[in-house]
């Protein structure tokens, strides 16, 4: 059976220094367990965006909790540029490995089955590539003429961070059609999930459901959050309030504002309001 | 007749999908112009074209992830998309990671997306950056997040073809990794165009008046389109069409 857990118990489980995935915004994206880990004050966080950050990992930099972001990108989508990321990168405050959507893609199907890495098509000639001592480029060894071609190392999360409309009894996560977050949870070495809410439905009791569920197998702890994922939108829940976003993106643009949002939303803890 | 400048625009990418190799085109995030483009064409050429916008939920047939705009492109199954660039240099080189010597970025932007990807195996890729300033368009880009051309040895079924500004539409030619100005859009001149390119490009003796925008392409534009597109970009479709098309 696996743990159900108030949100604060699943933030603690994130040890300082842990390498954690986080889905992007057109996914569910869990954060009050965000909000959670800034209020426990996380520290030296290696995040992995799967394949692009947007306020979740941009807050998580703002409020000291990260010392490395691997990412195809990271933004606001309509609300613009992540201020807190865009700082960091440019002080040099965080190690920024700059990827590309499908090589996260890749690198977590690699993880999945259990091998080292996976090949992708392109990449060549791109700084990107250039820059990633940890990926290779090598000829096909089966020699069918598609010349060389880049190999990508698996990715093995310590943790996938998730949220879901709907979870049952026995610790199955409904994600309908976003299975990046089938992919992640299966690469990733556990997987801690917050909750719209819990049913007493069986989700696997259905070909329906059970279609777009990911299995408790990969889940070690979950919590009920309702508007979890808020002020980011889920499909068939609740739409993305742009007013909340665009207020954090204008809060952020400087520390000063950044630090006040985090007061304002109740997010310094009592150690982190001491010197 | 008027229109609006986006409205001229999209009638300019949308002729460029009207393509009998492009059965299928795909829609990044954030492009808004692009997705009405390929709208239009869908629309002007009675539905042969598939139109997938990977932003939202309407138009997007995508239902295993996040990777299978990737993977489906990797396999050829989608002939056109687009990419646009922080910094875009006469090979056809984009940098959308930052300025300055990387990693030490002056200015620092979101990052590559899929582009290392995507413009090796999309067949046309179309570049959209409506901003025609020399700070966009330079000799050379800081850091290509995608390269243009590749040597004969990469697997490349694919790259750029076209490129469109809020001046003029050029075509890029990989054999002599050079871009070529086609038309200028009303308006605007040779000048204009040279003031504000940073590489070299070719220019043809002759060189027409992008068209204008049809009655027929307008009037499905501020009526199909317009409420389609408002359901994925309902503030563009309240800016550009009007507030009543937003749904």
């Amino acid at each position: 059976m696996i743990a159900i857990e108030l949100i604060d118990q699943l933030a603690a489980r994130v040890a300082d220094g842990a390498h954690v995935a986080l889905p992007p915004e057109y996914s569910y994206v869990p954060m009050a367990l965000v909000r959670a880990l800034i209020r426990r004050r996380a520290r030296n966080l290696d995040v992995i965006c799967v394949p692009i950050g947007g306020m979740a990992v941009d807050m998580l930099i703002g409020a000291g909790c990260v010392r490395s972001v691997e990412a195809a990108a990271v933004s606001l989508g309509e609300s613009g540029a992540a201020p807190r990321f865009t700082a960091a990168v440019q002080e040099r405050r965080i190690i920024m490995k700059d990827s590309t959507c499908p090589a996260v893609h890749t690198a977590l199907q690699a993880a999945e089955k259990g091998v080292p890495f996976m090949p992708l098509s392109g990449l060549i000639g791109s700084d990107v590539l250039k820059f990633r001592n940890d990926w290779k480029v090598v000829d096909d060894p089966f020699g069918q003429g598609r010349g060389p071609i880049a190999l990508i190392p698996a990715i093995r999360p310590d943790f996938a961070l998730i949220h879901s409309p709907l979870a049952d009894r026995n610790g199955n996560a409904w994600i309908g059609k976003r299975r990046e977050l089938m992919t992640l949870a299966h690469a990733a070495k556990e997987t801690l999930v917050t909750v719209e809410r819990i049913t007493d439905d069986d989700l696997l009791g259905s070909e329906t459901t059970a279609a777009g569920t990911l299995s408790s197998l990969y889940i070690s702890a979950l919590t009920e959050a309702p508007a979890g994922a808020k002020p980011l939108g889920i499909p068939a829940c609740y739409k993305r309030d742009n007013k909340a976003i665009n207020a954090y993106a204008r809060a952020a643009q400087s520390d000063d504002g950044f630090d006040e949002y985090l007061s304002l939303n109740g997010l310094r803890s009592e150690a982190n309001a001491c010197p | 007749m008027s229109y609006h400048k986006a409205e001229f625009l999209i009638a300019t990418v949308a002729r460029l999908l009207d393509d009998p190799m492009v059965r299928h085109v795909a829609v990044g995030a954030a492009s808004p112009i692009p997705g009405a483009a390929a709208l239009l064409t869908q629309a002007m050429t009675n539905g042969r074209l598939r139109v997938s916008i990977i932003h939202g939920d309407a138009n997007n047939p995508f239902t295993d992830g996040g990777r299978e705009l990737f993977d489906a492109a990797g396999q050829g199954r989608i002939d056109a998309f687009f990419l646009g660039g922080v910094q875009i240099d006469g090979r056809a080189n984009i940098n959308l990671v930052g300025t300055g010597t990387y990693p030490q970025s002056e200015r620092r932007f979101a990052g590559s997306f899929g582009s290392a990807h995507m413009y090796f195996v999309i067949p046309k890729v179309i570049l959209f950056r409506p901003e025609h300033t020399r700070r966009v368009f330079v000799e050379a880009v800081d850091f290509i997040s995608a390269p243009g051309i590749s040597t004969p040895d990469v697997y490349r079924p694919g790259g750029p073809k076209a490129l469109v500004t809020e001046l003029c539409l050029m075509t890029f030619h990989p054999k002599i990794a050079r871009f070529r100005l086609e038309t200028i859009h009303p308006g605007h001149t040779l000048e204009e165009i040279l003031d504000n390119t940073g590489f070299e490009f070719d220019i043809p003796d002759d060189i027409p008046t992008s068209a204008e925008p049809t009655q027929t392409e307008l009037t499905l534009l501020r009526t199909r389109i317009s409420r389609e597109i408002a359901k994925t970009y309902p503030v563009f479709a309240g800016q550009v069409f009007g507030a009543d098309t937003a749904a």
